[in-house]
């Protein structure tokens, strides 16, 4: 809304110079368009989803960083429906575009949403879960979820304030999960399971997939990204183990945390040799003594033209994936 | 005329603040200049210096990942200069803790470069302050701009924190275009801990984690001091030193650590004669 807003001053300016009586229809207009924005903000825009297979909503992320201009809604969320319940994947990352995923589920059916899965706590993925608190609904996660909500909870909320502007952080709420998933857990939304799975250290300490048995659709989270440059704040050795033993889910299709749903295991290709040249470049700059700097500079410099982002997030990779492959 | 001119203006403004749009661009710096009052606390309130003929601070324009941003630290005095630098201290201003590391230099070793890694919460100026052999304090600085998207100032893999606790590494590096006859040396000290800020709440409990980091590291060739750091919780997740220090002869370089819960790690290394 914000944005709006300021478009609105600018054409304001536009007519001011034709005088003062067209001033007065204008600000009719733009009371009339404050009235306007006042409503929607009570009764939010549905957020456009596709059924990628019966049952299962997505709405796909834009591939840019979490802004004021788009609400935070960066990252794929998504629900499924049940004969009984509904399960939320994701929350989005603004309370806003929670607020409107809950609209996109309204529209489609009335059945309690059960439960809301967190595939792992970044901003994006957990700012919205407030649209969502309250009427016997259970937020999911993985065990180590609530200690890293904890540890990075408030630097998130001062942090994404400062970005996002306080119009989109206020209400933003971090929810703890209270049903813990260490290894795997079934839940039953009625006549539908869903195998959720902890990971060990990967994309971060705290993913989770979900695999609907039914459609054979599985939900891996940050544990997979398509177009969308990979984000390591995890461990990269630990992330390349995962992908070899997540490509043995039996899915058909996945969804991923960012980028669009497409077929399995074969999503898993373009991200594998990234991690992979990654941590070869590294390992290379590690055996030489090049510092750190080198890393963020040069490593994975050959993936560049095959990324959305790259630039935003590689140099970072590279510093992380510096710090752990010089333990070795 | 003039009026025409500010009507739409006051109104558009107005009509900002009516709809909470944010009238200055959402990533700007805090406005508060905690430095006055840093100088005060940690330098006691002596004099600055400028010390752009000094010291050199190198880091990144923007900090990439929130918890390892890295930071070099350079000294500038000419050959000739008789001063001499006793120590560095190193102040993230707006992180919670700013006093990141307070460095110690050898009266020997001539430790001309120190590169470490540090957190950084927020948008800041971090500040190098030399005190030197006359007696008085030289500043300089630099501004970082803190990461966007996911990265926090926290651990990445909590399942593996506390598997290296305590573990030492050294490392000697060869320098471009200097002999081992120079007795020039590159060396990396590497100390495995989980350095927890003890900022965070325990979300079960609602009690503070208490802080646990290394606060005190020596290093040594034979008995003669190198290098010594006062840490704080800014500087990041298993402590890694980068130095360039001068050779005495020493056979031998030693590493001590403490830490906040009173651990102390030791390690010493046989120096490679090659300076490779």
């Amino acid at each position: 809304m914000a944005h709006r807003v300021s478009v609105l001053g600018v054409s304001m300016l536009g007519v001011s110079v034709l005088g003062v009586s067209i001033l007065g229809v204008s600000i009719l207009v733009l009371l009339a368009v404050f009235a306007t924005s006042t409503l929607s903000q009570a009764q939010p825009q549905e957020l456009p989803v596709s059924e990628v297979a019966p049952g299962i909503f997505v709405h796909i992320g834009e591939a840019a960083l979490m802004t004021a201009e788009n609400d935070g809604a960066t990252a794929n969320v998504g629900f499924i429906i049940g004969e009984s319940a509904v399960a939320v994947v994701d929350t989005g990352g603004s309370l806003r575009e929670g607020q409107r995923l809950l609209a996109a589920i309204r529209a489609r059916t009335d059945k309690p949403i059960r439960y809301v899965i967190y595939t792992h706590g970044h901003p994006d993925h957990v700012f919205g879960a407030a649209a969502f608190a309250g009427d016997g609904t259970e937020f999911v996660g993985h065990r180590n979820l609530p200690q890293a909500m904890a540890a990075r909870g408030q630097f998130y909320l001062d942090a994404f304030r400062r970005i996002m502007g306080a119009q989109l952080l206020d209400g933003v709420r971090l929810i703890p999960p209270t049903l813990l998933v260490d290894g795997t857990v079934k839940l039953d939304l009625g006549a539908r399971i869903l195998t959720l799975r902890s990971w060990p250290t990967a994309h971060s300490d705290n993913d989770l997939s979900v695999l609907d048995e039914q459609t054979k659709t599985l939900f891996a989270g940050d544990l997979v990204f398509l177009t969308h440059i990979p984000v390591l704040d995890g461990s990269i050795r630990g992330w390349l183990g995962v992908i070899e033993d997540l490509s043995a889910v039996p899915a058909e299709r996945v969804i991923p945390g960012h980028g669009p749903v497409s077929e399995w295991p074969g999503a898993l290709t373009d991200q594998r040799r990234y991690l992979e040249t990654l941590a070869s470049d590294v390992r290379k700059l590690v055996a030489r003594g090049a510092p750190i700097t080198v890393a963020a500079d040069t490593a994975a410099a050959t993936e560049r033209s095959r990324w959305q982002l790259f630039d935003d997030y590689n140099a970072r990779n590279a510093t992380s994936a510096f710090s752990e492959i010089e333990w070795e | 005329m003039p009026l025409r001119h500010f009507h739409p203006l006051c109104i558009a403004s107005l009509l900002g603040v009516m709809l909470g749009a944010p009238v200055a661009p959402a990533a700007t710096p805090e406005a508060y200049n905690p430095w006055p009052g840093l100088v005060q606390d940690i330098f006691n309130n002596r004099p600055m210096n400028d010390g752009a003929d000094v010291i050199a601070i190198e880091m990144p324009y923007r900090a990439e990942d929130a918890a390892i941003v890295p930071v070099t630290l350079r000294t500038k005095l000419p050959p000739g200069d008789s001063r001499r630098v006793l120590r560095i201290t190193l102040v993230i201003d707006q992180n919670p803790a700013p006093m990141a590391a307070k460095f110690e230099l050898g009266p020997d070793a001539n430790v001309t470069e120190i590169s470490t890694r540090v957190r950084v919460n927020n948008y800041t100026d971090v500040h190098a302050v030399a005190e030197l052999s006359d007696g008085q304090l030289y500043m300089t600085k630099t501004y970082v701009k803190a990461s966007g998207g996911c990265s926090a100032p926290a651990t990445k893999n909590a399942d593996e924190a506390r598997s290296r606790l305590g573990q030492m590494r050294y490392r000697q590096f060869a320098r471009a275009g200097q002999g081992p006859a120079s007795g020039a040396r590159e060396a990396q000290i590497m100390i495995g801990h989980p350095s927890h800020s003890g900022l965070q709440m325990d979300q079960v409990t609602q009690l503070y984690i208490p802080a646990f980091f290394v606060n005190e590291l020596k290093l040594w060739q034979d008995d003669s001091l190198v290098l010594s750091m006062e840490g704080g919780i800014s500087i990041s997740e298993d402590p890694n030193i980068r130095f360039t220090y001068v050779s005495n002869g020493a056979k031998h370089f030693r590493a001590e650590a403490r830490d906040t819960e009173g651990h102390t790690f030791q390690k010493e290394w046989k120096v490679e004669d090659s300076g490779i």
